[in-house]
This record gives structure tokens, sequence and C-alpha cells, in this order.
């Protein structure tokens, strides 16, 4: 699942919520200067609904699409549990979504710790996979490897450095 | 005796030690077993270093058993801890370790020199290592002559001359760069595995744990085990 759906699903896991607060929270958390589109957001949510993993209130009065409350379902609820739990494919330029996660986690109280271990585990074991290559390979082969490695790297140490900082990110993503 | 001891060479369990009022460790356990690189990580101060200790029977727990091929290494007296270290185990450590006033031969013929070979052998010893990690033409030299990566491989030569069965190594590439560090670790694990010596390895650099068959992870002196995914 991409990541605005099922971020738009944890944050609908703390309360029900109109698609109006869901933007705010969403350009507040996760946004990161680049705000989520009105439309994006009712035609996800009804995506949501018509698959089941979030429903649809009572039409409240006022009427218009922002008037109606959504809520988590038992299938939604599954479908963030699994989303969090899941270490990204450890390959370059991840950074939005290991930092959706770790946010999110946070906001439902999860253990964000314990994904942060799964996805250094998982990069660990594939720049395992590349010294290999950079060992047995070509040259063109290593550097293409290193080049992995490099941002691989990087991810790895904002992997430590969020680590550390996870109490302090709680209190500010926490209500 | 904790499950995953069994069928290991070396391992800690449930290890607790101090430094006066600063808990190190906090019941950490880790094992390794016959030919693994193990990589320990994680952040400065986590109690990697009094692990690495621990197990190599330098640092005596308060609780907690610390085993060596089936044997508990914690209850052993201090001399009988000393031959094992100097008998079984082999040792890298970050920099600095070489005794400046002796060539570099004489640095890594000194295991074998300490555990009573006569001085020829021992040498001739040492010398076969000279070619192996590349080091060819150095022999003579003073450690303070030598460059940072001269030196690790030296000190790699050492750490392996007497054929230990485990080898310790914190932090094995130190302050070296990439490339210089890319070379330590090659011949490490290669000579490690050669000899079919299972390594210990002190690092917080991804790249130098990219070398061993796994991880573990130190974190406020505990072991956390990398895959525990919550349900
Ligand atoms: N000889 C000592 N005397 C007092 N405190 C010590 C001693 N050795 C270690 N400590 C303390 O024990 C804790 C763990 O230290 P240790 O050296 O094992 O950490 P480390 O994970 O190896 O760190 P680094 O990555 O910085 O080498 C630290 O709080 C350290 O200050
Ligand atoms: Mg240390």
């Amino acid at each position: 699942m991409s990541v605005v759906p099922v971020t738009l699903l944890g944050l609908l896991e703390r309360q029900p919520s109109h698609g109006y607060d869901l933007k705010r929270d969403y350009d507040t958390y996760f946004g990161r200067g680049k705000a989520l589109p009105f439309g994006q957001v009712y035609a996800t949510l009804a995506r949501l609904a018509r698959d089941g993993k979030a429903a649809a209130g009572e039409i409240e009065p006022g009427a218009g699409p922002e008037r109606k409350r959504y809520a988590i379902t038992p299938r939604g609820r599954a479908e963030v549990e699994a989303w969090l739990a899941e270490p990204v494919e450890p390959e370059p330029h991840l950074q939005t979504v290991l930092f959706a996660k770790v946010v999110l986690a946070l906001m439902l109280g999860r253990e964000a710790d314990t994904y942060l271990d799964a996805q250094r585990a998982a990069h660990l074991q594939r720049m395992r996979e590349l010294t290999a290559i950079r060992r047995n390979g070509g040259v063109v082969d290593a550097l293409l490897a290193d080049h992995a490695m490099f941002h691989l790297e990087a991810d790895l140490r904002w992997i430590d450095v969020t680590n550390s900082r996870l109490s302090a990110l709680a209190q500010v993503v926490r209500p | 005796m904790k499950p995953e001891v069994d069928g290991s060479v070396v391992a800690a369990c449930a290890v607790v030690k101090s430094f006066g009022p600063t808990p190190a460790l906090r019941g950490a356990s880790v094992a390794a077993g016959a030919g693994e690189i193990v990589a320990v990580m994680g952040p400065s101060g986590s109690g990697k270093s009094t692990l690495l200790h621990c197990l190599a029977g330098i640092l005596i727990p308060e609780a907690g058993q610390v085993w060596y091929a089936g044997g508990r290494v914690d209850t052993l007296d201090e001399s009988a801890r000393s031959s094992l270290r100097r008998d079984r185990f082999g040792f890298v450590f970050q920099t600095g370790q070489l005794v400046p006033e002796l060539t570099a031969e004489e640095n890594v013929a000194l295991p074998l020199l300490l555990a009573g070979t006569r001085r020829a052998k021992a040498i001739a010893e040492a010398r076969e290592w000279f070619d192996r990690l590349g080091l060819d033409g150095l022999e003579q030299r003073r450690s303070s002559e030598l460059s940072g990566g001269q030196a690790q491989r030296v000190a790699v030569a050492r750490g392996m001359v007497a054929h230990p069965a485990v080898l310790f190594a914190d932090e094995p590439t130190g302050s070296l760069d990439s490339l210089a560090g890319e070379q330590v670790m090659n011949l490490l694990t290669d000579a490690a595995r050669a000899e079919g010596t299972t390594v210990i390895l002190v690092t917080h650099d991804p790249r130098v744990a990219a070398y061993a068959d796994r991880e573990v992870i130190v974190r406020d002196g505990q072991v956390i085990s990398p895959n525990r995914v919550s349900p």
C-alpha cells in the first residue's frame, strides 16, 4: 500500500475524523512542506471506504463531502499494523516512507524502536549482499554497489539518530 | 544453560557487569558458532567493548555466564583464563596496540614467543603472514614507521598467528579511511574463513559489519535481537 492512503488510515485509527481534519494533520506531520490536495484526500477516503478499510458515517447537516465523518474498520486497522511491521525494501531514497512509519508508529503508541530495529536488520542484510558483490564482481559492479552502499549507510545513520530521539519525537506527535 | 549456548563456540548468557555505579552490561546474551563472524553493533557507551572483554575472559561478570567450547570461562581463575586467552584466542584492537620498540615481524611473532615457541620458529611463522596480508618488505620496520593501514594489518597478523579458535576484534579498522579499512576487513575475513576462526567483531560502522555473517545490536547493556517484530 502506498504511503498516503495508509497514513490517512493511521490518522483515522486515532479517532474518527472528517477529511478536513485528516488533511490538516497530514500536512502538519507528514506533508513536510507539500500539502495534500483536498481532492486527493476525498478520493482516497472514498477508495478506503469502497475497500472496507474505512466506513463513512452519516452525512451531517450542511451536506457536501467534507461533512462526512470516516472511521477505521478492523480491516483498516490490520492494514496499518501490517504496514508498520514490514521493513521497507532497502534501496536508496526511502526517507519519506521511513519517516512516515516512525511518526505514525509513535502517534499510535506502537513500538517505533521495534520497527527501526527490523529496518536496520533489513538494511544490513542488503549491505552484506552488496559487500559480496563488491568483493566478487568486476569494477563496474563494485562501483554500482558502492553507490547503493553509501545511500544505505545514510539511511542507517538516520535510523540510529532517530532511535536516540524517539522519546523527544513522541512528545511532539502524540496528542 | 540457554538453548542458544548449545552448539556455540563462545557465548555470553545474561551477563551483568558494572564499573562502580555505572551498569555497563545488564543481562547481555550472545553466542557465536564455529567459524561464524558476528558483528556487535550499537551506540557509543552501550557496552560493546565490555561484552567483548567478558567473552574473552578479560573481565569477569558479576552475574551470568560466559562459555567457551562447552566450558565455563567466568568461573576460571586468572591463570587459567590467561592461558585460555594465550592458547585459544586472538585479539585485534583499534590502534596503538603494537609494541613500538619491536619490529613488525617481532610484533606478529609476539603471541608465539609468549606461548614459548622458539624465536627462530616464531619469526618464521610470523613472516608467512607478511606475504598473505600484503606486507612484504615491511618485516623490519618499527611500528612507528608504518601507516595506519599497515599497522592494522600487522595487528591482524598478530591476532591470527597462533591460529586462534576465536578472534576478538574491537573496531579493527579504527580511524582508517574506507579503502584502507576495506583492505583490512578483506584480509581479516579471508584469513578467518580460511582458518575456520570464529570472529567477534565490534564495530559501529555498517560497512565493517557487512563483512560479518550476521549482526547483534547492543543497547543500554543488553543485546536486542534484530529480527523481532511485534505482532
Ligand atoms: N574501565 C572502565 N571504568 C569505568 N567505566 C567503564 C569502563 N569501561 C567501560 N565503562 C563504562 O561502561 C559503559 C560501556 O562501555 P563500553 O566501553 O563497553 O561501551 P562501547 O559500546 O564499547 O562504546 P564505544 O562505541 O564508545 O567504544 C560506558 O558507560 C562506559 O563509560
Ligand atoms: Mg568500545
